[in-house]
């Protein structure tokens, strides 16, 4: 009944959607038994449309994707899906009353949705008190492990762990000093914590941290700082926001902190998308850690990307974060069909063992709501891709950090209900 | 030694930022009185002119030779084009607001507003097009002969002269627009200006390095700080700005044409908003939020150093520049390693980016409670009234 009063509602403002914006999947010419509505919830205006609108594209294809494949086949019966966007607009608690716009009003059965973390922790307490569903896509902090949401993007320890690690032993800094940059938000405050109690344990020091408030593009105070802490040279540990690698890497590369001087940053932030903005001639050398790099040399990735420019434009990228958007809608749809229904308790049960083919490689969904993904350290050369370097076999997602003084000793696990948000192991 | 180089030299750097993002304002606020909220976003057209420049020179072929130039040309065009937009922007708006601050205030931030989205949502050629439209609309009025203008037939040549301006925008437009795809399309995204191979690294000296692009942002900065120091000392016009500043209707009495007098202000102003905008393109990247970043530094650097003084301007800038440093970069832990640690705790507290803005914020704060009209205050009937 539930069920049934949610897709008619779906329908109903799906049908609207097409007839007002037009904005419903490409083709109706399919033969289709009936429709489902999702929704999808990022910034197409502000700050973070730049980023965000690249995922809501990467959604519409793999949409597109699943129907011209014939749907979602749910209890023999095919479903074309359809989508209803939304504008979170940069600001946090748009993103929540959006939310619940899309769950009450349009009674989506998921939203795919979110970048920043500050999105998300806005996000969060509504899909938990109306028990709904949201995916999110972005390597993130962790130190989170919600019932209700579903994470596709890289936790630390599949991102900045193995980066830390490659950058002590094998890079060719190897045995330096660390220092650690960031803006001044939850996402480097966290990663940093995480980054510093590794290069305690693996024997190294960190000589200095800084963070730049979100905005600001003044780092001659940051350079001279780097220049006083690593005077020969070191690991510079970059967790910037967007634009702020502009000022950053511009202005270093102007102080002598280079590769031939002996300085490696090593980013977190920066992907395909990013190095183009920013200019490959400013980043060459460096390095990124990403769990997906346009560069990977198999068929998957190559056809992930090769659509992409099909769909969007020839001058388009690939990036780690549209690769994990990309995922998390096939996932959803094979938990849909495995379920055998859109109904939320069940399709998350259905989710936890799900295993997809992405364009990284095998992805699992744990008990944590995270994904278990390969881990990859690129070094951006002068065609502004990654070089890859190192590739991890298949990482387990932690969502509570064991490096984190916080959370040490504490797991996730939703498949058990004595274990559950955080527990002990 | 080295390292009180090293500082002075940092200090003076982001001081110099500071000063040419705030000469402008230093000569709208400090001379007019108008609080101009849209001064950053001026110095955003003079970055995004900056970026255009770049372009151009990149992609016309007789051009390209002179290519490693183009910085110092967009210095001329990004204070036109600011200069331009101030100008148009005193006529239809601030104009008529002068004597109330708080609607100034708020009418401003509104153009801040629309001056953000307009480059988010319109392509940068045509956007470039109706800049030229107006500049030449605006000033071509100047080369036509009085007679001419105020005869019979003056309206309608003063109508000939827009839509010939109009004409020669659309022409602009059309022709930046198929040269150069990168302009023929809005975009939200941010741009980037890559400064010539020449500009690029450091000049390395006695053991530091000094950033090219820095040492070229000082002089932007020292050479604009000279001209209007000259302008407004030397020149009639200059003498007449100061003496209208000092006492509007005995000015107005005496024959100067105050109305006059406030365009070209504003148009100054606005002009060095453009070109703090090429120095700020040099630094980090070009978006619609460049200047809105700026705005509030530029405001306290002017505040601190007393409205309506082009001296304390030039002084507050270089203290927090060099505050900025001292305190951010932890010098005086890097000085006096061996300082007793409660004291070395709370230094090290407060020398991150972050912090070190809140302790300059707080001293400036304090500052203003013992001397609540900055450094240098106004003396003069202005004050008075």
């Amino acid at each position: 009944m539930k069920l049934s009063k949610r897709i008619f509602a779906g329908l109903a403002t799906a049908s609207l959607a097409v007839t007002v914006t037009a904005c419903g999947g490409s083709d109706s010419s399919g033969n289709f038994d009936d429709t489902v509505t999702v929704g999808i919830l990022h910034s197409l205006s502000g700050t973070m449309a730049i980023s965000e609108s690249t995922l809501v594209d990467t959604e519409k294809m793999a949409i597109e994707e699943i129907n011209a494949a014939g749907g979602v086949t749910v209890d023999g019966k095919s479903y074309k899906i359809e989508y209803i966007v939304e504008d979170g607009a940069s600001d946090w608690p748009t993103f929540a009353e959006k939310s619940k716009k899309l769950i009450d009003q349009d009674g989506v059965p998921v939203v795919f949705g979110g970048w920043t973390s500050a999105s998300r922790k806005a996000m969060l307490p509504v899909y938990e008190s109306k028990d709904a569903f949201l995916y999110y896509p972005i390597q993130y902090e962790a130190q989170e492990c919600s019932n209700n949401i579903f994470y596709t993007g890289a936790t630390p320890n599949q991102q900045s762990e193995p980066a830390t690690d490659f950058m002590y032993k094998r890079s060719p800094a190897a045995g330096g000093d660390f220092f650690l940059v960031g803006s001044d938000y939850v996402f480097p405050r966290t990663s940093n914590t995480i980054t510093k109690a590794q290069v305690k344990q693996l024997g190294g020091k960190v000589v200095g941290e800084d963070y730049l408030p979100l905005g600001n593009t003044e780092v001659a105070p940051i350079i001279s700082k780097i220049k006083v802490a690593l005077p020969d040279g070191g690991i510079i540990v970059n967790t910037l926001n967007g634009d702020q690698n502009v000022a950053f890497f511009k202005q270093i590369q102007d102080a002598g902190i280079t590769p031939s001087n002996g300085y490696y940053v090593m980013n977190y932030s920066i992907a395909e998308e990013e190095i183009s903005t920013i200019g490959p001639e400013f980043l060459e050398g460096h390095y990124g850690a990403w769990n997906y790099m346009m560069s990977i040399d198999t068929p998957a990735s190559k056809k992930f990307a090769k659509s992409f420019k099909k769909r969007w434009g020839s001058d388009r990228v690939v990036a780690d974060p549209q690769e994990s958007a990309y995922n998390m809608v096939y996932l959803w749809k094979q938990a849909v069909e495995d379920a055998g229904t859109f109904d939320d308790n069940a399709v998350r049960e259905a989710l936890v063992g799900q295993t997809f083919d992405a364009p990284q490689g095998p992805v699992e969904v744990m008990a944590n709501h995270h994904l278990s993904q390969t881990v990859r350290i690129g070094e951006i050369n002068a065609e502004g891709g990654f070089t890859i370097l190192e590739e991890t076999g298949v990482v387990e997602p932690q969502a509570w950090n064991q490096k984190h003084p916080s959370s040490k000793g504490y797991a996730c696990d939703w498949t058990d209900p004595k274990k559950g948000e955080k527990y002990r192991m | 030694m080295q390292l009180l180089l090293e500082s002075l030299f940092n200090g003076v750097a982001i001081g110099s930022v500071l000063l040419v993002a705030a000469l402008g304002l230093a000569i709208v606020f400090g001379l007019m009185g108008v609080i101009n909220l849209a001064h950053g976003e001026l110095m955003m057209l003079g970055a995004y002119s900056t970026y255009i420049t770049q372009l151009i020179f990149k992609q016309v072929s007789f051009l390209k030779p002179f290519y490693d130039s183009y910085v110092i040309v967009a210095i001329g065009i990004a204070f036109l084009v600011s200069g331009t937009v101030g100008i148009l922007l005193e006529r239809t708006v601030i104009r008529r607001l002068y004597g109330s601050p708080l609607e100034t205030l708020l009418a401003t931030w509104g153009v801040s507003l629309i001056l953000q989205q307009f480059v988010r949502s319109v392509p940068l050629a045509y956007a470039s097009g109706l800049v030229i439209a107006l500049f030449f609309g605006l000033f071509s009025p100047l080369f036509i002969s009085d007679d001419l203008l105020h005869g019979a037939k003056g309206k309608l040549i003063k109508a000939c002269t827009w839509g010939f301006s109009a004409l020669l925008g659309v022409a602009t437009g059309g022709i930046l627009s198929s040269l150069i795809s990168k302009l023929s399309r809005a975009s939200a995204r941010n741009v980037d200006v890559t400064a010539p191979s020449w500009m690029r690294g450091g000049i390395d000296f006695v053991g530091i390095t000094f950033p090219k692009t820095r040492l070229l942002i000082i002089l932007i900065t020292v050479i604009s700080v000279l001209v209007v120091i000259f302008f407004l000392d030397k020149t009639a016009w200059g003498i007449r700005i100061r003496a209208v500043t000092q006492n509007r209707p005995m000015s107005d009495c005496l024959g100067i044409s105050t109305e006059t007098v406030d365009i070209i202000t504003f148009g100054i102003g606005s002009g060095l908003a453009g070109v703090a905008g090429v120095a700020v393109s040099l630094l980090g990247s070009v978006g619609p939020n460049v200047g809105g970043n700026y705005i509030v530094g530029c405001f306290m650097v002017v505040v601190l150093g007393g409205v309506g003084n082009l001296l304390g301007t030039i002084l507050a800038s270089f203290s927090i520049g060099i505050m900025t440093d001292l305190i951010g970069a932890g010098r005086l832990l890097t000085i006096w390693p061996e300082m007793p640690s409660p004291l070395y705790s709370t230094i090290d507290f407060f020398a991150t980016t972050s912090m070190a803005r809140v302790m300059i914020f707080a001293l400036i704060v304090i500052f203003l409670q013992f001397r609540p009209t900055g450094m240098f205050p106004q003396k003069g009937r202005m004050v008075e009234s």
